[in-house]
């Protein structure tokens, strides 16, 4: 009686064909459950951040908007008079202005010139100067806004560059302070912008282009199309999803522009180039009204996705 | 998120118990080791040269200094004073902070330490009627390290070219002097009005002294019931400055140049007169030694009373700051000990605060800072001094007379309107609050 009985040693729990099929598969599902728990696991500090750092002052600004308050003080509830006041107000509603004539300025110019520097560049892509092209088209997107905004300031001042040149080849008569003339401050500020983003269109247009199967423009040479027909039917239909990139994020910068704009201008003369970005910022820490500044906020929020998506939408590729 | 869920500001902080009393024997900072913290202004070394100064006098206190620009500390200071109160700080317009219980009520120091016998003007606008909404009268919530006087800096080169020997007297005779200089091709005014930086609101309110009394205005910036700044006198004020940005006084690019073009043209000569304050009497004696003078806006009327704007460089102390009393006793000894006032005039430029016989330095004749302090006797003789009408509220300068006066200077804006369109967006924050 030391062993086990033959019956019982057969009757192992694992050789039981029922519970046996059961635990397996209890195993199996508890394995699966375990892993999607590891995978929760390792999106865990991301999504905190994006919980603690976008989720949360997303909803703050939204409940703010809600509220007449200072920022310190106690606060009393305004349900939708903050968003009356965005769009009543000719302030803040021509800063809405403002920023949408800058998408000509911050995305139009960048997007076709980029277009065409692109072209020009990929034509002599094996030479040096392609190189140094490249490079120096790219550079305003390394130096930070400010000293951007900073170094344009002084080319467009009175006394600047941009002037001294004017006057050089007999063009005195157009010189002036272009940064703090009401008729050309915003459009100054527009071409500073447009140097900024000139390089990442630029860039990001010859990478979709070296994409480009070489077959297809010798298939298109063989069939005698000229450079215009090559650009039109291959290289532009091929570029769809860089152009939307392009378009999509220069938009986004004209609508959310601060740091070109608070550096040359601070949204003068006489608010002639403020944009909803300078504005929020004055609202919520000059004139301490926290809600007309989150409601700001959130309409550009609003105002900002609602043009970005159609963009997406427009250039999807719809063949796949 | 649990408390993002209540409304905003119901963690704000709370008024002090308003009785309290003076101390009985003055407040100082003892003997122990003690530590104050502060927050200055980047680029002013008044405050860090009298904080050593201090510290070589009483070693026993050290300072923990933290410093930003002016603007930043603007935007800041009800955050810090609510979240980290600094012993000693560096404030900018004061009523919106008392109205959130931020300052230190300093009334019982006041009294303890005899600042109630200094003249009364020195003080006044740090001063808060209860329920916090005029300024100019009530307690006291701050004191000054100087106060500062603005007026009129001219070019004595410049001058001499165009026979001006003295000061105007007159507004009439400093007309005459700005048509002739512009008919000698010299530029008449330097001044700056770019950015969010209306600097055309200097001459303006110089101008409306010149027409008018001071006290008016002053009620206007304290926000006393019923001030209104649109009046038939400042409306001659608004027009006369219009007539000089018609006759082109000032440089065509005046909505691009911001402060520092401004000096930098000036101290190379480029302009006979800039509306500016003593602050720069000492960078004037040494960049334009003895070529720089000064004088305060002439009046309209022949023999008229003179006005300035004058203001304290305000300094306070944090509601809940742990080392009150020393701080307290740090602004006493500013405007009483003869080692700090001399250093107050020879770093700061400007008069220091205090008793109206209290130990002045001695100046080198001739000198811009020589007659900045003698102004500063005239306009208390006169009564006055008035405050910046940029800081009636905290809003009111860069969003209603900058872009206001930008628009004047572009034809944009008549002077009419300027003042309307000004009084409009007072009402309208005022009643907001």
């Amino acid at each position: 009686m030391t062993g086990p009985t033959p019956d019982k040693a057969v009757d192992l729990a694992e050789r039981r064909p029922g519970p046996t099929a059961r635990t397996r598969s209890r195993v199996r599902r508890g394995g699966r459950r375990g892993s999607r728990l590891i995978g929760w696991l390792f999106v865990l500090p991301a999504l905190a951040f994006y919980v603690v750092f976008v989720l949360r002052p997303i909803t703050l600004t939204f409940q703010y908007s809600l509220y007449t308050w200072n920022g310190i003080g106690p606060s009393t509830w305004a349900g939708a008079g903050n968003y009356l006041k965005v769009f009543t107000d000719p302030d803040l509603f021509q800063s809405i202005l403002n920023a949408v004539k800058l998408i000509v300025f911050f995305s139009a110019i960048p997007v076709l010139l980029g277009l065409a520097i692109a072209s020009a560049i990929r034509r002599v892509a094996a030479s040096r100067l392609a190189l140094v092209a490249r490079t120096v088209i790219f550079l305003p997107q390394v130096i930070p806004l400010v000293a951007a905004g900073i170094a344009w300031s002084w080319l467009l001042s009175s006394t600047g560059v941009i002037n001294q040149v004017l006057t050089a080849v007999g063009l005195g008569g157009v010189t002036r302070a272009w940064l703090g003339d009401f008729s050309t401050a915003l459009p100054a500020v527009g071409v500073i912008g447009a140097w900024v983003l000139l390089g990442l269109c630029t860039l990001l247009l010859l990478a979709g282009m070296s994409k480009i199967d070489p077959a297809l423009y010798e298939a298109a040479r063989l069939d005698g199309a000229g450079p215009l027909r090559e650009f039109v039917s291959i290289t532009l239909p091929s570029l769809r999803q860089e152009i939307a990139v392009c378009v999509t994020v220069t938009v986004i910068a004209a609508l959310a522009s601060f740091d070109i704009i608070y550096i040359s201008t601070q949204g003068g003369p006489g608010n002639a180039t403020m944009v909803p970005g300078l504005e929020i910022y004055y609202l919520a820490f000059s004139e301490r009204q926290v809600g007309v500044a989150s409601a700001l906020a959130v309409v550009l929020m609003v105002l900002v996705i609602a043009v970005a998506l159609p963009i997406q939408w427009l250039t999807r590729d719809r063949s796949s | 998120m649990a408390a993002g869920c209540a409304a905003p500001g119901s963690d704000a902080p709370q008024a002090e118990n308003p009785t309290a009393a003076a101390p009985s024997t003055a407040p100082a900072c003892g003997t122990a080791p003690v530590t104050l913290n502060a927050y200055f202004e980047t680029g002013f070394p008044l405050p860090k040269a009298l904080t050593a100064e201090f510290s070589k006098q009483h070693p026993n206190v050290k300072w923990d200094i933290r410093e930003d620009q002016f603007a930043v500390i603007t935007q800041n200071a009800p955050r810090v004073l609510a979240d980290d109160p600094p012993d000693l700080m560096r404030l900018p317009q004061v009523s919106e902070l008392v109205k959130d219980n931020l300052l230190k009520n300093m009334d019982g120091y006041a009294q303890a330490f005899g600042w109630d016998e200094w003249p009364a003007s020195q003080l006044q606008q740090m001063r808060m009627a209860p329920g916090g909404k005029t300024r100019g009268e009530g307690s006291l919530y701050a004191t000054g390290l100087n106060f500062s006087m603005t007026g009129v800096f001219y070019n004595k080169k410049l001058a001499a070219r165009i026979g001006m020997s003295a000061p105007p007297t007159t507004l009439a005779e400093l007309d005459d002097l700005l048509a002739k200089a512009k008919a000698a091709g010299i530029d008449p005014i330097a001044q700056f009005n770019g950015g969010a930086t209306g600097g055309l609101a200097f001459p303006l309110q110089n101008l409306m002294a010149a027409y008018g009394p001071a006290a008016p205005i002053n009620d206007w910036i304290f926000q006393k019931p019923g001030a209104t700044i649109d009046t038939p006198s400042n409306l001659q004020a608004a027009q006369h400055l219009a007539k000089w940005t018609k006759a082109g006084y000032f440089w065509k690019d005046v909505n691009a140049v911001d402060y520092a073009t401004m000096m930098s043209r000036f101290i190379d000569g480029k302009g006979l007169f800039m509306f500016n304050g003593d602050w720069e009497s000492g960078n004037l004696d040494k960049q334009m030694a003895g070529d720089a003078g000064f004088f305060l806006m002439p009046s309209a009327q022949d023999g008229g009373e003179l006005a300035a704007m004058s203001a304290p460089l305000a300094f306070g102390v944090g509601a809940r700051s742990k080392n009150a009393d020393c701080a307290a006793f740090f602004l006493n000894w500013v405007a009483t000990d003869s080692k700090a006032r001399d250093i107050t005039v020879e770093v700061g430029g400007s008069h220091p605060m205090g008793p109206a016989d209290g130990h002045m330095p001695s100046v080198k004749p001739g000198t811009v800072t020589e007659s900045t302090l003698a102004a500063g006797a005239k306009i208390a003789e006169d009564n006055g001094a008035m405050d910046f009408i940029a800081n009636a509220t905290g809003a009111i300068y860069a969003k209603s007379w900058t872009p206001n006066l930008q628009k004047l200077v572009a034809g944009q804006q008549t002077p009419e309107g300027l003042l309307k369109a000004v009084q409009s967006d007072y009402k309208s924050q005022v009643g907001g609050n």
